[in-house]
């Protein structure tokens, strides 16, 4: 709960899955040819069904109220072509950035920023994602 | 498929492209496909609890749609970051429509660095999604 910027998740293995990635596309309506066949490639944002591989608790947890948490920004940064259908990648979360900015009607609202790591077998990072995840100010403006 | 021969320089555009009207069953597949259980994005009975007129799409969803139409545009190999933000929530009827432009473009050793701004509209006018992105084309 409410873990402090440098704290870590668990390591995962995410498996890259030819079928994951040709469902992912039919959802992103794409016939893009990289995007079947046993050399098929990561989509933008395919990376975000790692959560289907984390185990409980293996995520960073930024102790947020679930009521107010809103999804702000999302960031994929990929150091070369993206993983592709039988990559098997190293998942873990980090915490980069809190902060605090005041609420439109007045109260704290928090910000954090959460870092997802993939790294290939041999320990490079391959693609990063970035959540900025906010907490809006609780109602009626008490901070 | 990709813009290779293409000349792309800043101020450059996309033709836009549309998706919908929208529909559960694709919040549905989005659903499925990434992990993302939300009841919000397909009970409309909770999200009528919650205070919703109905279920909404999911913001991830938004943003899928729009990377399909930035990699017909710019190639699936190539992407090196896609970053998105969320603006307006997206309701089933909607059409959006994806527009996108060349805001610059840097020679690397390894190619060109093409960076874009990418947006979705929903039929109202309003912003879904915008979003920057960056291409590493051959040459």
């Amino acid at each position: 709960m409410n873990a402090p910027v440098g704290a870590r998740g668990a390591e995962y293995e995410m498996v890259v899955e030819r079928g994951k990635i040709a469902e992912f596309a039919a959802a992103m309506q794409s016939a893009h040819p990289a995007y079947r066949g046993p050399g098929a490639i990561v989509p933008p944002t395919f990376l975000t069904s790692s959560a289907l591989w984390a185990p409980e608790g293996a995520r960073v947890d930024v102790g947020f109220d679930r009521k107010r948490l809103l999804h702000g920004e999302q960031e994929y940064v990929f150091h070369g072509p993206p993983p592709r259908a039988g990559d098997v990648l190293t998942v873990a979360d980090r915490i980069e950035d809190r902060y605090e900015k005041p609420g439109k009607r007045g109260g704290m609202m928090r910000f954090a920023v959460v870092v997802t790591e993939y790294r290939a077998q041999d320990g490079t990072l391959v693609a990063e994602g970035r959540s900025t995840l906010i907490e809006t100010a609780p109602k009626g403006g008490a901070a | 498929m990709t813009a290779g021969t293409t000349r792309l320089d800043a101020g450059t555009q996309a033709p836009p492209r549309d998706f919908g009207p929208l529909d559960r069953r694709m919040f549905v597949r989005y659903s499925g496909a990434s992990g993302d259980l939300n009841p919000m994005h397909y009970d409309d009975t909770l999200a009528r609890a919650a205070g919703y007129p109905s279920v909404f799409s999911q913001g991830m969803h938004s943003a899928a749609l729009l990377a399909s139409f930035a990699v017909d545009w710019l190639g699936a190999e190539t992407v090196r970051r896609f970053r998105v933000r969320f603006r307006e929530q997206v309701w089933p009827g909607d059409v959006l429509t994806c527009t996108g432009e060349v805001t610059a473009v840097e020679q690397r050793a390894d190619g060109r660095l093409v960076t874009v701004e990418l947006t979705a509209r929903r039929q109202t006018g309003g912003v879904a999604i915008g979003a920057s992105a960056d291409f590493l084309l051959p040459g």
